[in-house]
């Protein structure tokens, strides 16, 4: 058997029992990069060389020890490039490291190579990058999803046992739906936020991609904990999330948000998901109804305060301590403008001026402090809901990758594909998306993704959930031919 | 609402200097955006309290001791340019 087709837990087991080294585990998944990746796209740079000499002491007692994992290039890593895949910030070495990273290492994990994304996680595709493209590695000419499109398409690819991404709005979990493998959103909170270039610092979260349900709970095992470089970190014991994965959910209820099975989404989509939503039927869950009713405001709501705070983070991009630098100014202002202007990409500007334009003088009340109170609206919709059932299922996304180039001309509707799961972020609440299927597309099968939601700090509900279903059914053994 | 907005000023708030293509695109596709957040102005949030934040977190303090953190060779090493452990910057004083 090829090593890099493994799940996480199954190297780990391999390499406990010495029937491989990590040695060969990072070999195995050199071999697959140079051989798929041209294809693919996913990853921005790698680093054998410090990885292998990583592998060589690696300690496979460790909880994750010896396995490398492939990093979104939106986190440090000391001694790295970190780009976020912008220019301004081509030239850039990380002088430190992300608590996530640190936190890898702990466990004895291989961080290495940098994947691609949406230019500062900006974009629903990956085409946002301003550094080159990623395909979906079930159709190459087709989007892996976005912002954490790299992330996704190799951990897909078997070109990772697993990757971390970020999520602002949705930015693991579609791209997870997207090529069919498992992505996770923790509580905000839950997972340290140093150390990731910031987008919308009251929506972001750090979460893995993995190829199982089991994986992703043992990866945030490891990410998850306080930490005093991050004050919205939380003060919480350390916990074994992978501890109720395995048990049955006879008599759990799931609720059905009737606002996420609306026209207009996919057939196929819909189909598959209900087929989900009929399994844990059969698997013992009680199915109730339940309604959300702000939902339909989470896309408006969303657009004005990711974009408001991320015109206040990305004003640190001026060209002076850091990044790129505009050549042959007239004085500081210009310096500022130019470097700014000729760095930042179409999609990042877009989002500059509608935030700037929305916490701007006379307009503030009327856009940012009414998105924030509606904000709270969406987050008493869940509170209420959760009263009744123990966690939510709907779609990921209301569609499977789209062709290259369809959407770019148009970002009101690249905004609508993060509709069913923007509201996660807004609430704070921990979300996983894990494949449920496939859509026949032009002859070929693409991949359908079901969100799973659960009460914040519950992850480990979520995973039991996710996991009873994922072993009842066949996708996540499924691979696309590359 | 949208009426109002103006590319080009909003711009220039956030230190941005757009192409005329930019400025062009961006109109249309702002104001399309714009039109659709009006939606917000039908729910009532009257007596509704702002959330900020998803947590119930307010000040949050840490001890004030100094600790080591970045030699200045490393908070310069990504300045683009630089001499005697300063940034050099235009000149801003006339």
């Amino acid at each position: 058997m090829d090593l890099h087709t493994l799940t996480l837990t199954a190297l780990q087991a391999r390499l406990r029992s010495g029937d491989c080294s990590a040695v060969d585990a990072l070999e195995a998944l050199e071999q697959r990069i140079a051989h798929v990746d041209p294809k693919v796209g996913g990853y921005l740079s790698r680093n054998f060389q410090t990885a292998r000499a990583e592998a060589e002491r690696a300690d496979v007692s460790l909880p994750l020890g010896g396995i490398p994992i492939a990093i979104k290039d939106v986190i440090n890593v000391q001694g790295e490039p970190c780009t976020a895949a912008s220019k301004i910030l081509s030239n850039y070495t990380a002088p430190y490291n992300a608590t996530v990273i640190n936190k890898l290492r702990a466990a004895g994990a291989i961080p290495f190579g940098r994947l691609n994304l949406d230019e500062f996680a900006m974009g629903s595709s990956t085409e946002n990058s301003a550094i080159q493209r990623t395909a979906n590695p079930w159709d190459l000419t087709r989007i892996p999803g976005g912002s954490s499109g790299g992330s996704a398409a190799v951990v897909a690819a078997d070109e990772a046992f697993a990757s971390l991404g970020s999520d602002t709005g949705g930015s693991i979990r579609q791209p997870a739906s997207l090529c069919g493998c498992v992505g996770m959103k923790p509580t905000y909170g839950r997972v340290s936020r140093f150390g990731l270039i910031a987008f919308a610092s009251s929506l972001d979260q750090i979460g893995p991609f993995t190829k199982t349900v089991e994986d992703s709970a043992r990866m945030l095992s490891v990410l998850a904990g306080r930490d005093p470089q991050d004050s919205t970190s939380l003060e919480l014991p350390a916990e074994d999330f992978t501890r109720l994965v395995g048990r049955d959910i006879k008599g759990l209820k799931i609720g059905m948000p009737k606002e996420y099975f609306i026209e207009g989404i996919d057939p196929q989509v819909d189909a598959a998901v209900r087929a989900a939503v009929r399994q844990y039927e059969s698997l013992g869950a009680e199915i109730v109804e339940v309604s959300l009713p702000h939902t339909e405001y989470a896309v408006a709501v969303y657009y004005i305060i990711a974009t408001a705070e991320a015109s206040a983070n990305l004003a640190r991009y001026d060209g002076v301590r850091y990044g790129r630098r505009a050549e042959e100014v007239r004085n500081l202002q210009d310096l500022y403008i130019r470097s700014r202007s000729e760095g930042f990409g179409e999609e990042v500007k877009r989002r500059i001026i509608l935030g700037t334009y929305v916490l701007s003088s006379g307009y503030y009340d009327a856009y940012y402090l009414r998105a924030q109170k509606v904000r709270t609206l969406i987050r008493q919709d869940f509170s209420r809901a959760f009263e009744k059932v123990d966690a939510l299922i709907c779609p990921t996304s209301p569609e499977t990758a789209f062709k290259i180039g369809d959407r770019s001309d148009d970002p009101m509707k690249m905004y609508l594909a993060d509709i069913f799961t923007i509201a996660t972020n807004l609430a704070g609440i921990p979300g996983l998306s894990l494949p449920c299927g496939f859509a026949q597309v032009d002859g070929r099968p693409l991949p359908i993704g079901v969100q799973l939601l659960g009460k914040p700090l519950e992850e480990a509900n979520l995973f039991q959930i996710a996991h009873a279903y994922e072993q009842s059914t066949p996708w996540h053994k499924a691979r696309p031919t590359l | 609402m949208s009426d109002k907005l103006d590319v080009r000023y909003t711009a220039q708030l956030a230190r941005l200097e757009l192409s005329e293509a930019e400025a062009t695109r961006f109109q249309t596709q702002l104001s399309q955006v714009l039109v659709y957040v009006e939606k917000l102005r039908e729910v009532n949030v009257e007596d509704v309290e702002p959330t900020a934040h998803s947590s119930a977190l307010h000040n949050v303090f840490r001890e004030d001791a100094p600790r080591d953190w970045f030699t200045s060779e490393e908070a310069l090493q990504n300045a683009p340019r630089q001499a005697n452990h300063l940034i050099i910057v235009p000149k801003v004083i006339e």
